[in-house]
């Protein structure tokens, strides 16, 4: 475990590094379109993702996962590109920010509608099944919000019902938008999990070790043919929606609830007592992580953006010759 | 090759058979297709039994069925995806429009997803068993919309559909399924997609039709033939989208005037598109300004008599090319 532990906090400190340096873009009017952070979700993102693999496994992180994304193996140039619009990156300008994916490998790239990735993470784990791909997981990512929304139960009931290795990782941050838990949804999200007949596990979404366990747990039992897993991971949003918001609607007493419970400072302290990573170690990462940020954010910064009158505005592939 | 009879819901079952048989990333997906059932309108009966594991039932979910479909494309599998009627195909509207349709802009990598949606009124439908969707769903970029009108259309065009890698929203009209007979669907040289079908030739107007108004355009293209002497030029568009203005334009060039008939509300739609794109392209070839005959803007009625009021019918689509003529 020692080692997927640290690729795990690595990860999460170079998403953390990625984050500080966009948000700083989007203050300097650098970025169009919104910045999404994950603050507070890092430990969660990193955990699962740490568990994948790139090319075979299916991974469909959303709006906080960037620690995912990097634990996937993408690198935050890709993220960088998606931000500037890079003709370099996947979606080439043509889609922005948190919405890219790399499908071929199984990374999809999330529509804005929630709930709508749970029924096509659902259907790349069919594809795998009809093609007799078996010991290959899909992670979901969803949040407390996405719980309520209606694409939601039918993409859950269907993974259900088929019996999906699928496991749904629900990050309670306890604000959809600006939106508490309380006028979200009523009862508790492990009830949820239960009522579709997953296997249902709980974790403090802060507490890195923690957290890991609970993953590997169940991403473990998705992988040996257990069915699908619900997990619900419960943090805080530790920064606003998007960095146009400053989330003054989070009450102060709960910020300071947590405010010694920043997944970057939890893990760092549980890797170090562990004796998994040294202090000079967790200084080296910190300080190679913002330089290789500063370097691809500055390499996605002069690649080419979209040239209008290059573009063939084609929505389809197969176009009729006449 | 077949001698006896052939329906419109035979060839989409056979289309469905051979797509099955010939291309293992093939597969169906719909809410009461799967076991001896085999679908509200029976298009997939007996399939499951032919091939086990690739006809499945699924839950009554129709934004999951899409999103399952898309999901599938993206791991490389052709899935043909069934809604029970086109009516419920607003649930997948989000996933159909959002998600397949903007995916090979978004990512390079094109959806191949097939919808297959029962559209259309029919006697006693009522108002959630019998709409039109080809103007909803060809109005998001990124999706082909075809709506076959001849048993053989039905047949070719299904398994064009599934050939074309992006997704293909495919109405077949439910009025059509058993009404609408052959003697074969086999055609030696079956038309591209995206090419019009000139169904009836003729001189003195033009009338573009798609799906089930087809039949009710030669109809009253028969009547008024034998009543008035007028030889009038139909049009079958086979696809709204992608839709082939240069059969419309080049018949209106011989007719000068302009009649587009849809049984779908009127308000925005195909007829509406066509009439633009004519006016557009052709205004210098009309003598009359170009008609629309569609529905009324009202929710379809359930009661036959009161249905058969709402759509345009062979008597209707003749009363509206007469008063064109006049013009």
């Amino acid at each position: 475990m020692q080692e997927t532990a640290r690729r795990a906090y690595k990860a999460m400190v170079m998403a953390r590094a990625f984050d500080t340096k966009i948000s700083a873009l989007y203050k300097a009017g650098k970025i169009f379109g919104g910045v999404f952070l994950g603050r507070g979700h890092e430990a969660v993102a990193a955990c699962e993702a740490v568990f994948l693999t790139r090319g075979e496994d299916v991974y469909n992180p959303f709006i906080r996962e960037q620690a995912g994304r990097c634990a996937w193996g993408e690198s935050v140039l890709e993220s960088a590109r998606s931000y500037l619009g890079s003709t370099q990156g996947y979606m080439r300008g043509r889609d922005s920010n948190i919405h890219w994916g790399n499908p071929a490998v199984g990374h999809p790239a999330p529509i804005s509608h929630l709930g709508a990735m749970v029924s096509v993470v659902a259907g790349m784990m069919m594809a795998k099944r009809f093609k007799g791909i078996t010991g290959r997981v899909g992670v979901l990512n969803i949040g407390d919000g996405t719980t309520s929304v209606g694409a939601t139960h039918e993409g859950l009931n269907l993974i259900a019902v088929e019996k999906l290795p699928v496991v749904t990782v629900v990050t309670n941050n306890q604000f959809a938008y600006s939106t508490p838990n309380c006028q979200e949804f009523a009862g508790s999200l492990m009830d949820r999990g239960r009522g579709y007949g997953f296997t249902c596990h709980e974790c403090d979404g802060t507490d890195f070790m923690e957290t890991l366990a609970t993953m590997e747990k169940a991403i473990s039992a998705a992988r040996a043919g257990e069915g699908p897993q619900w997990v619900v991971a419960n943090t805080l949003r530790m920064c606003g929606h998007g960095e146009h918001d400053d989330a003054a609607y989070i009450p102060e007493e709960l910020k300071a609830a947590f405010a010694d419970r920043d997944p970057l400072s939890v893990a760092r302290r549980q890797m170090q007592e562990a004796g998994w990573l040294t202090e000079e170690e967790a200084q080296q990462w910190d300080d190679e992580c913002r330089d290789e940020v500063q370097r691809l954010v500055a390499q996605a910064q002069r690649e080419a953006t979209p040239n209008p009158a290059d573009e063939d505005w084609k929505a389809t592939s197969w176009n009729p010759e006449y | 090759m077949p001698t006896m009879s052939v329906t419109y819901i035979d060839a989409i079952h056979q289309a469905l058979d051979e797509l099955l048989a010939e291309d293992p990333d093939v597969f169906l997906m719909g809410e009461d297709i799967a076991g001896k059932f085999g679908g509200a309108f029976k298009a997939t009966k007996g399939l499951d039994a032919r091939y086990p594991g690739r006809v499945l039932n699924a839950p009554i979910a129709e934004d999951a069925l899409a999103g399952v479909g898309i999901g599938a494309a993206i791991g490389g599998m052709k899935p043909i995806i069934e809604m029970q009627f086109a009516d419920f195909g607003v649930l997948a509207l989000n996933q159909a429009g959002n998600n397949a349709g903007a995916h090979y802009y978004r990512t390079g990598m094109p959806i191949n997803l097939t919808l297959r949606m029962p559209c259309g009124g029919t006697p006693g439908g009522g108002p959630y068993h019998s709409q039109s969707m080809e103007a909803l769903f060809a109005h998001f970029p990124g999706l082909h919309v075809f709506t076959p009108a001849t048993v053989a259309d039905a047949y070719y065009m299904l398994k064009q559909a599934v050939q074309i890698p992006d997704p293909v929203i495919f109405l077949e009209h439910k009025f059509l399924y058993r009404w609408l007979k052959a003697e074969t669907w086999m055609d030696p040289d079956p038309l591209p997609i995206g090419q019009a079908r000139i169904a009836r030739p003729g001189k003195h107007a033009t009338v573009v039709a798609f799906s089930a108004m087809v039949p009710e355009a030669l109809r009253a293209a028969e009547e008024l033939a034998a009543t008035s002497g007028y030889e009038l030029e139909v049009v079958d568009l086979r696809s709204v989208k992608p839709l082939d203005t240069a059969t419309i334009l080049d018949s209106v060039a011989r007719t000068a005037r302009l009649l587009v008939v849809s049984e779908d509300f009127p308000w925005g739609g195909v007829a509406a598109e066509v009439v633009a794109q004519v006016t557009a392209h052709g205004f210098h070839l009309l003598d009359a300004p170009p008609l629309r005959l569609s529905a009324h803007d009202t929710p379809l009625p359930a009661h036959p008599d009161l249905w058969k009021a709402h759509r345009p019918s062979a008597a209707t689509i003749a009363d509206a090319v007469r008063y064109l003529i006049s013009l």
